[in-house]
């Protein structure tokens, strides 16, 4: 088995998830900036986090193996300081040109406020003003119908994205066919307890098909499992995927949405 | 797959989570003091289980979510619990 990661916060895994994925046979780690779990006091945290993304974390990788890749963001967790936002922001072009560098992300909103709003808003003028992807984060529980749809207008609002070059992550049964329908690709998270199982995932799969769609399992610093994706490829074999519809949707559908960077090569 | 297929696959793992969640409504009942606006959430998503219905899942989900379209003035808190506090 084959498979890309294209979702993983790595900085806060230790080497040993580095060594299980190597031998489940992924392939390659995609890395979204998101919240460490406290907020940043200054622009400047920022600026280490970004250095850390694009410097240090590739080069942890690389000792197993691993092409890392990254995407550059303020988290809407942290989107509700609109100054501090608009000075990350600023930081954020001097690093578009490092190697490992995908596009923006992950962006989106959180508690879908007028605040993350606006800095959502920022984050897709940036990216349409360097070409970038961009990587969508999408609100969790209650709050992810209203703030899909409210991501889903601001992106599809500004004309200079093409909708191909748009992840929306983190999809459930209630807005996978709301992202799909509007040409972007849909990211399904694999979560011990909230977002998705391996087995909703699977039925969503079989139920919207398997293009434009990827699987993640987004590991953080809590409950995740860096081996899901690979844990739902065996549960897909279960129930009677073939070798090739379960290497589209593991291998080749992660890396044909991210080699529209290119950047992506492995 | 057939019916059958999906029983021998996933009946035991329902069957559990479905003792859980009996488990779940039992203790609550037994518990003191008043509940809050999630577990009148939760009962209206049962509601959305019953035979005959179509994608139950995206029912329930549906019914858990904030059904309102605009943002919030601002957000006072990062994290979120599951349901939707009506006349929020």
């Amino acid at each position: 088995m084959r498979y890309i990661e294209p979702h993983a916060h790595m900085v806060s895994r230790v080497t040993d998830d580095y060594v299980r994925m190597a031998t489940a046979g992924c392939q390659a780690i995609c890395e979204p900036a998101f919240w460490a779990g406290f907020d940043r006091s200054s622009a400047a945290g920022f600026n280490d986090y970004f250095c850390q993304l694009t410097e240090h974390e590739p080069k942890r990788a690389s000792k197993f193996g691993l092409p890392h890749f990254s995407w550059l963001c303020i988290n809407p967790k942290e989107a509700e300081d609109v100054k501090l936002a608009e000075e990350v922001v600023a930081l954020i072009p001097k690093f578009l040109d490092r190697p490992n560098v995908l596009g923006i992300g992950e962006i989106g909103l959180n508690k879908n406020s007028r605040n993350e709003m606006k800095v959502l808003e920022l984050h897709v003028d940036l990216a349409a003003r360097h070409d970038q992807l961009i990587l969508v984060h999408t609100p969790h529980l209650e709050d992810k119908l209203k703030g899909t749809r409210l991501i889903l207008e601001v992106i599809r609002s500004d004309k200079r994205i093409r909708p191909e070059r748009v992840i929306i992550d983190h999809v459930e049964e209630h807005t996978v066919k709301l992202v799909l329908d509007t040409g972007m690709w849909a990211g399904m998270t694999l979560y011990p307890e909230s977002k998705c199982s391996p087995a909703r995932a699977i039925d969503m799969v079989e139920q919207y098909g398997n293009e434009r769609i990827w699987m993640n399992c987004a590991c953080d610093w809590g409950v995740s499992d860096p081996l899901a994706v690979p844990k739902t490829a065996l549960d897909m074999r279960r129930r009677g995927h073939s070798a090739e519809a379960i290497d589209k949707l593991i291998f080749q559908n992660p890396q044909k949405f991210l080699s529209q960077s290119n950047r992506f090569r492995i | 797959m057939t019916r059958q297929e999906i029983l021998d696959l996933y009946f035991m793992d329902a069957r559990s989570k479905l003792i859980d969640l009996a488990a779940f409504m039992d203790r609550m009942e037994r518990s003191s003091g008043p509940e809050d606006f999630r577990m009148k959430a939760f009962r209206r998503a049962l509601t959305e289980l019953g035979e005959g219905q179509k994608h139950r899942a995206e029912a329930v989900l549906v019914a858990l979510s904030d059904p309102t379209t605009e943002p919030i003035p601002a957000a006072t808190t990062k994290a979120a619990c599951g349901a939707w506090p009506e006349g929020r």
